[in-house]
């Protein structure tokens, strides 16, 4: 057991399942990474460093470059997957599923209700979301929720390096099409990870902290906000328990809704936009099947219904952060009818 | 200042353990206690573990109310004659810095870890505790367990000895492969174990499977072994709780994890919300369902004990002792009765299956009398 990031992680997943079983490949962009400079392949190991070292163990006919465009990659993952082979597809962001979303939406989700269950989809998209970096508009968005709303598709949103490897590993050998979600600002966060493979189920969310007072369900990197937050509220004697869903589809809405049976207040934090969004969605959850538990109004901590604005200042009004969590869970707490 | 104050210090169990919680106090400042006297309760990686007060004394200030979390070695709690005044108490609590000794058994236990040996064609895990005096001691596991299940106990039991804890086949950091998995398969991996450390004669402590196993290395290679304490041991009777057996080799999910590791313990609040996490990365492993099903397979199959060490253990001359929790749901105490008159039976009130966790004072304290006699 040693402390990896989840960059290593994430590799870590990928060069095991290609060992494990061949017919894993990995599609994309420059995922051999740096064909065409100086260094030649392998130099960078892809935009994010993640798929570095793949090519020279597996060769091109495992670790395929693809020209720059997003359609031809899905669609041929999707073709690939319907005919045997697992592969894992590098959708660089997400802010891109537009130009490649009915090959996702209409096609790989669709092949195995529309062929009578006979046909199997076993591919993953690997997809960067997230805003923080300053990248604008087109490059900081975190569309799971999209994905989230279309039936056949699963949809993971690690929050860790631990949760990320088993989380991966489950999404390749699953049999139906996974997006895998990467927040672009937690590449480098560490923890324990076991050296040997593993599998997270899907489904499964994680309790990260216990609390009796309030309900936080919050999704990658908000799940480190929240528990930032879940300090300085301790410190105050309000305790909030924290639930990391991990997958979006499959939504474990079980743990969720045994918590606020128990706490009986509820704040989902989401760096997505609000409408139609997750943390509409488990409000809505909430408020329909465990209405006569709730102590308060339904608190969410987004992001406003707006565009990622590519001034820095703006940016981080728009993401929420560890005050506004703060602000709602006492709002929450101290609610009176 | 007066001298005669002593701390009570936030007790360090197990390999990880860095800071434990504490849970309740079960003494009031003011109250006296005597030696094995409960004092208070700590949430560690495992269950809620109760510290026990070695000296006569009177809880004089609580430093750490319920709910603190403390480093290995901060200070819990002021002891001392009820005269006391309370400023020198004041300057005792001021004054503390976590003890020079603690740190360096703190630093002795981070620098220790588990290492790897090569057996009979398999790689067993272990981890080893106390300077090389006087006669060893060998602690075996149970089913679905690993080392780690004697973190209260090791530390205790190696004063003046060493003291090696195993992770049998299948089980914690040892390797995955374990073939059939039944009972001779598990004892050469064990007596190869004991001989590649020149471990014989040793003092041998089993639980569950591992006492089983702990009987059959005695009575296949009596002159390894020195003595035999077997904590609620397998092979005593055809009885086991198949909830437990099975549930556990399935459970991939939290909600049946809890269920079945609370089916251990006498008193279900006791399972953490760590012990059922570790088991649970466990269980994730790659190998490790399949380990575990040939091991049930052939030591439970049909929700029957397929494994019977009764005659062994009649026949065998060897020293032996019985420690069994009163409210054991896995292997029912009535298999106590199987043990020969000669053999030392005791029975644990307010304890389950896992009687070294949930009584660790009281089983180490019959441990070492018995293998000190």
């Amino acid at each position: 057991m040693t402390v990896k990031t989840i960059r290593q992680a994430l590799h870590e997943a990928l060069e095991q399942e290609m060992r494990r079983d061949p017919r894993v490949v990995v599609i994309g962009e420059d995922v051999s990474g740096g064909a065409g400079t100086e260094g030649g392949r392998d130099a960078a190991g892809g935009v994010l460093g993640v798929t570095k070292g793949l090519i020279k163990e597996f060769g091109e006919t495992r670790v395929i470059d693809t020209p720059i465009t997003e359609s031809a990659i899905m669609g041929a993952a999707a073709g690939a997957a319907v005919t045997g082979l697992r592969p894992v597809a590098e959708l660089m962001f997400s802010d891109f599923l537009g130009v490649c979303f009915d090959q996702i939406f209409n096609q790989a989700a669709k092949f195995r209700y529309m062929f009578g269950g006979k046909a199997k989809t076993p591919m993953v998209i690997r997809t960067m979301v997230g805003a923080g970096r300053s990248a604008a508009a087109q490059h900081s968005q975190s569309p799971y929720h999209i994905f989230t709303s279309v039936p056949g598709l699963k949809v993971v949103v690690p929050s860790n390096a631990y949760d990320a490897k088993g989380l991966l590993i489950q999404a390749i050998r699953d049999d139906d099409p996974v997006i895998f979600c990467e927040h672009k600002l937690m590449y480098d966060l560490k923890t324990e990870v076991p050296d040997e493979a593993y599998v997270i189920p899907f489904g499964e969310a994680n309790v990260v902290r216990d609390g009796d007072d309030v309900t936080i369900v919050a999704l990658a990197r908000m799940v480190h906000y929240a528990g930032e937050a879940a300090d300085t509220l301790e410190a105050k004697g309000i305790g909030c328990e924290i639930i990391d869903p991990r997958t979006t589809s499959p939504l474990d809405e079980d743990t969720i809704l045994e918590s606020v049976e128990r706490t009986g207040r509820l704040v989902v934090v989401d760096e997505a936009t609000p409408r139609c969004g997750m943390a509409t969605d488990i409000a809505a959850l909430v408020a329909d099947r465990a209405f006569g538990a709730l102590k308060a109004p339904v608190r969410r901590v987004t992001a406003p219904h707006t565009p990622v604005p590519f001034a820095p200042s703006l940016e981080k009004l728009y993401i929420p952060d560890k005050d506004r969590i703060v602000a709602a869970v006492r709002d929450v707490h101290g609610y009176a009818r | 200042m007066s001298a005669s104050l002593t701390a009570i210090t936030m007790p360090k169990w197990g390999l990880t353990m860095n800071e434990g919680k504490v849970v309740a106090w079960l003494r009031e400042a003011g109250a006296p206690f005597a030696p094995g006297d409960e004092l208070l309760e700590i949430e560690t990686s495992k269950i809620t573990n109760v510290v026990e007060a070695d000296a006569a004394s009177t809880l004089l200030r609580v430093v750490a109310p319920e709910g603190t979390t403390l480093p290995i070695g901060g200070l819990l709690a002021v002891c001392g004659p009820a005269d006391v005044p309370a400023a020198d108490i004041d300057a005792f609590v001021s004054r503390f810095v976590v003890a020079e000794h603690d740190e360096e058994a703190a630093e002795t236990m981070a620098a220790a870890a588990p290492r790897m040996l090569e057996v009979v064609g398999t790689r067993l895990r272990y981890f080893e505790l106390g300077s090389d005096a006087g006669i060893p001691m060998l602690l075996l596991h149970g089913f679905g367990a690993d080392l780690n299940t004697w973190m209260f106990n090791q530390p205790a039991l190696s004063e003046g000895r060493r003291v090696v804890a195993l992770d049998l086949p299948g089980h914690g950091g040892s390797a995955r492969e374990v073939g059939t998995g039944d009972a001779e398969v598990l004892r050469q991996a064990v007596a190869g174990f004991v001989d590649a450390l020149d471990l014989g004669p040793v003092h041998v402590v089993g639980h569950s499977l591992g006492g089983a196993l702990a009987l059959l290395l005695a009575a296949h290679r009596p002159g390894l072994v020195r003595s035999l304490t077997l904590i609620a041991p397998a092979g005593l009777g055809p009885d086991i709780n198949p909830a437990f057996i099975e549930g556990f080799v399935r459970a991939s999910r939290r909600k049946d994890a809890v269920e079945v590791l609370q089916l251990l313990v006498h008193d279900p609040a006791l399972v953490s919300r760590t012990m059922v996490e570790e088991v649970l990365r466990f269980k994730r492993l790659d190998g490790v369902t399949a380990a575990l099903a040939a091991i049930a397979h052939a030591w439970f199959a049909g929700g029957r004990q397929q494994v019977s060490v009764a005659a062994d253990l009649a026949r065998l001359d060897t020293p032996v002792q019985l420690i069994w929790g009163r409210e054991d749901r896995i292997v029912p105490v009535t298999h106590a009765q199987a043990a020969p008159a000669r053999a030392a039976t005791h029975v644990l009130e307010g304890a389950g299956h896992l009687p070294h966790m949930e009584k660790t004072g009281e089983v180490n304290r019959l441990i070492r009398r018995f293998i000190e006699a």
